[in-house]
């Protein structure tokens, strides 16, 4: 029993009482969506400040949205990237790699190959736009859905299948859950499930890169719920103390499992403001138009490697489909928020754009997909030869008692060895 | 000496009679010199040298990108200090009181220590972060604390507390050369001088103390390896950091024939050295001044009870802070000191 009571203050004259404010989205499942009430600036109408310039310059970005591609697929305004055709058809052909492999490994979760996946569906042009805007071997600092940077930097499908899998041939040796990749040869960091941690090291790695003269910065990407955490704090003070060459996502797709936006603060401003508090740049950018976030990735990688110091991108996208295989979003939003967003979807629009340019038709596009498919499903075949999730074909056991430390100590030593007694006793025809 | 340490040749080193922090000091210094990979951050530690004065000069003598000031952020200091490891550098984080690492825990427990593991050895975290830690100061609450068993319970981590200066310089370069997370508790109370627990001594200064003989230059002790402080076979003492010298000099009056071994590391834990003792002698005595439950001696108590049952020739003994915050006045009511140890040996002394 609480031993003071809930409510002590005494009435103020003929104030009213005190009211918590529990931000609610606007629609529910059942719900007729209607964004016309949500700003979208047209494309093209966005300044673009020099790389160079003081971050102030930047504000009034952090309020608006960069857009290259307008209601007509073509490419306008200061922030259009002027790639040549071949770079936008490699950019739309890995964006649709990404996303057969998202739909195989969640039927392969669905089929019980694994125990979890998570999509990055419509949030494919934030992850490889970045890529092709960053120099291969600049570090990255992801969360869990930049997929797409990792394919766009050739790391291998079969090896992302053999991690979903955590089979034999899984290099991370069935260690991490589902789509928590590590390929340093790729500058790819190990993701962790705890969120926003990444944003701090982010942060040690460039000025450790700084500390040591290097040319490689650093590239940081949360989600905009975790951008509630301390680490978010931590990680932009530090950033914009030590002028480190990194920069900070935030990729906001809306949704934080069933939580809005709103729950990380988005009725008060934008997450690209958050730049502004700490007077470091910002940008926000239409992260479904691929040319744009190329853009405004180029521009924040240009102005951290000349040594200007970090810049803040928020990334304003729409997250299509669930949480991860363990969620189901027809709990808690309404179905025809994917089909209304205005933003529409990252990989139509550049096809769009490409068809508008003469350089592609629908015709290709169709090869196209077929061709990823089939190359996702080779891939497929190829790492179930090492095995699936809970068949058997994992790995050794004693590798579960490795690289907690370099060397392994005498406790580590005494329960390796118990696991192999306990493996004979469960599993008495075991052969490793 | 134990073994262990003759490959070294302390022996023929000339040494400097030093306290524990210009010990800290030294070892930094020669590891900032040896190695352009290493570096000091945290609060305090540039220009002004630390609040205890552990970074002394190396602003100065290494420059502002090698040593400097951080903002106050104990998570953001152990987390840029991970991002730095992983880049290739050593950073030796300071956080200027243990009572403050907690805001730091997720960078340790969830990324520092499972670094090397979850990546499978493609990224690894070779940092030492370096905190005092424990009471005897009038601290209060917030600068007392002696949180060891937080790390301890991590796989990952290793947690090492020295007791001399000879130790903690040694043990500190050993911690910075090593590849993984080490958490290095500084027992504060013993900065300037070795503490017998009676508060209401004079103070004794370290250059009394042949663990104040410090060899110059570059040496290092293994991590892992406890030290026999007193040989004996009426009990086994397992303790660090303070508690060592309380121990002496609670057993050097009562005139009890003691082994007292000093930990030196957590973990890993020499288990060798304490098994060895513990069949020899056939009693133990635990001490520490963290609170009690879930303490380390818990752990230490299970080790001695799982591996030396069939030597033991009296319940294992546990000597504590108690079960509270850190209180400012009664500190002297809460520390471990000659009583509650002596009560201990007593019991022991009586089966």
């Amino acid at each position: 029993m609480a031993d003071r009571p809930a409510k002590s203050g005494k009435p103020r004259g003929n104030l009213p009482p005190l009211s918590l404010h529990v931000p609610e989205p606007q629609y529910r499942p059942g719900d007729k969506v209607d964004y016309s009430g949500l700003s979208i600036p047209p494309a093209g109408a966005q300044p673009r400040p020099d790389e160079s310039c003081a971050p102030s310059e930047t504000y009034p970005l952090c309020t608006d949205l960069i857009r290259v591609l307008d209601d007509e697929n073509r490419a306008v305004g200061p922030w259009d990237p002027r790639l040549d055709a071949e770079t936008l058809r490699r950019m739309l052909r890995i964006m649709a790699l990404t996303r057969a492999l998202d739909d195989r490994m969640y039927r392969a979760q669905r089929q019980g190959k694994t125990s979890f996946y998570m999509k990055c569906t419509g949030e494919e042009a934030v992850s490889v736009a970045s890529a092709f805007a960053l120099a291969d071997d600049d570090m990255v600092f992801p969360s869990y859905r930049q997929q797409g940077l990792l394919i766009a930097r050739g790391y291998p499908l079969v090896e992302m299948i053999n991690q979903v899998y955590s089979n034999r041939a899984d290099r991370l040796k069935g260690r991490q859950l589902p789509v928590m990749y590590s390929a340093r040869d790729f500058g790819f960091f190990t993701i962790s499930g705890n969120l926003c941690t990444q944003y701090p090291q982010a942060v040690g790695w460039a000025m450790a890169s700084a500390i040591k003269g290097d040319t490689r910065i650093a590239v940081s990407f949360i989600g905009e719920g975790s951008s509630a955490e301390g680490d978010f704090h931590s990680g932009m003070t530090f950033g914009a103390v030590y002028n480190a060459p990194v920069i900070f996502n935030i990729v906001n797709n809306q949704w934080a499992i069933s939580s809005f936006s709103g729950i990380a603060g988005a009725e008060r401003t934008t997450f690209a403001a958050r730049a502004i508090g700490y007077g470091i740049a910002g940008l926000r950018v239409d992260g479904n138009d691929t040319l744009a976030v190329y853009a405004a990735m180029r521009w924040a990688a240009d102005r951290a490697r000349a040594n200007m110091g970090p810049t803040l991108i928020e990334h304003f996208t729409y997250r299509a489909e669930g949480h991860s295989t363990s969620d189901d979003p027809a709990a808690y939003r309404s179905a025809e928020e994917r089909e209304e967003w205005p933003l529409g979807d990252p990989i139509a629009r550049l096809k769009l754009h490409l068809i508008a340019l003469g350089e592609w038709s629908e015709e290709q596009h169709e090869a196209m997909d077929r061709e990823v498919a089939e190359e996702v499903r080779a891939s497929s075949k190829d790492a179930e030869k090492s095995g699936i999730l809970g068949h058997g074909m994992h790995h050794p056991f004693k590798t579960m008692f490795e690289d907690v430390f370099e060397e392994l100590p005498w406790h580590l030593q005494e329960q390796a060895e118990q696991a192999i007694r306990e493996r004979r006793i469960k599993w008495p025809n075991w052969k490793e | 000496m134990t073994q262990e340490e003759s490959p070294v040749s302390l022996a023929e080193a000339p040494t400097r009679r030093l306290n524990m922090i210009e010990a800290i000091n030294d070892a930094l210094d020669i590891m900032l010199e040896r190695d352009s990979n290493t570096v000091i951050l945290g609060e305090d530690v540039g220009y002004f040298g630390g609040v205890f004065r552990a970074t002394a000069g190396l602003q100065k003598r290494y420059g502002k990108t090698r040593v400097f000031d951080t903002p106050i952020s104990e998570g953001g200091i152990i987390g840029v200090a991970v991002g730095m490891a992983a880049y290739g550098l050593r950073p030796v984080p300071e956080i200027q009181f243990a009572d403050y690492i907690y805001p730091g825990l997720d960078q340790l427990i969830s990324e520092a220590a499972r670094l090397r593991y979850r990546s499978a050895g493609e990224f690894v975290a070779p940092m030492t972060v370096r905190a005092p830690f424990g009471g005897g100061i009038f601290g209060g609450q917030t600068h007392s604390q002696s949180p060891e068993a937080l790390f301890t319970h991590v796989a990952g981590l290793k947690t090492v507390v020295p007791s001399t200066p000879h130790d903690a310089k040694g043990l500190l370069i050993a911690a910075i050369e090593d590849n993984d997370p080490v958490i290095f508790f500084e027992p504060k109370r013993i900065y300037n001088g070795p503490f017998d627990g009676y508060y209401d001594h004079p103070a004794t200064p370290w250059n009394k103390h042949d663990g104040s003989l410090v060899p110059e230059g570059y040496y290092s002790l293994p991590l892992g390896k406890a030290r026999i402080v007193r040989e004996g076979s009426a009990m086994t003492v397992l303790a660090y950091g303070t508690m060592i010298h309380v121990a002496e000099a609670v057993l050097r009056e009562k005139g009890v024939d003691a082994e007292i071994i000093d930990l030196r590391t957590l973990v890993p834990i020499d288990i060798h050295t304490v098994e060895k003792s513990v069949e020899k002698t056939g009693k133990c005595l635990v001490i520490h001044e963290a609170t009690r439950t879930s303490g380390f001696g818990a752990e230490l108590l299970a080790l001695v009870q799982e591996r030396c049952f069939y030597h033991l020739e009296a319940p294992v003994e546990r000597v504590t802070g108690f079960d509270t915050p850190y209180p400012h006045s009664l500190e002297w009511a809460y520390f471990p000191g000659p009583v509650r140890i002596g009560e201990a040996v007593d019991r022991l002394m009586a089966v």
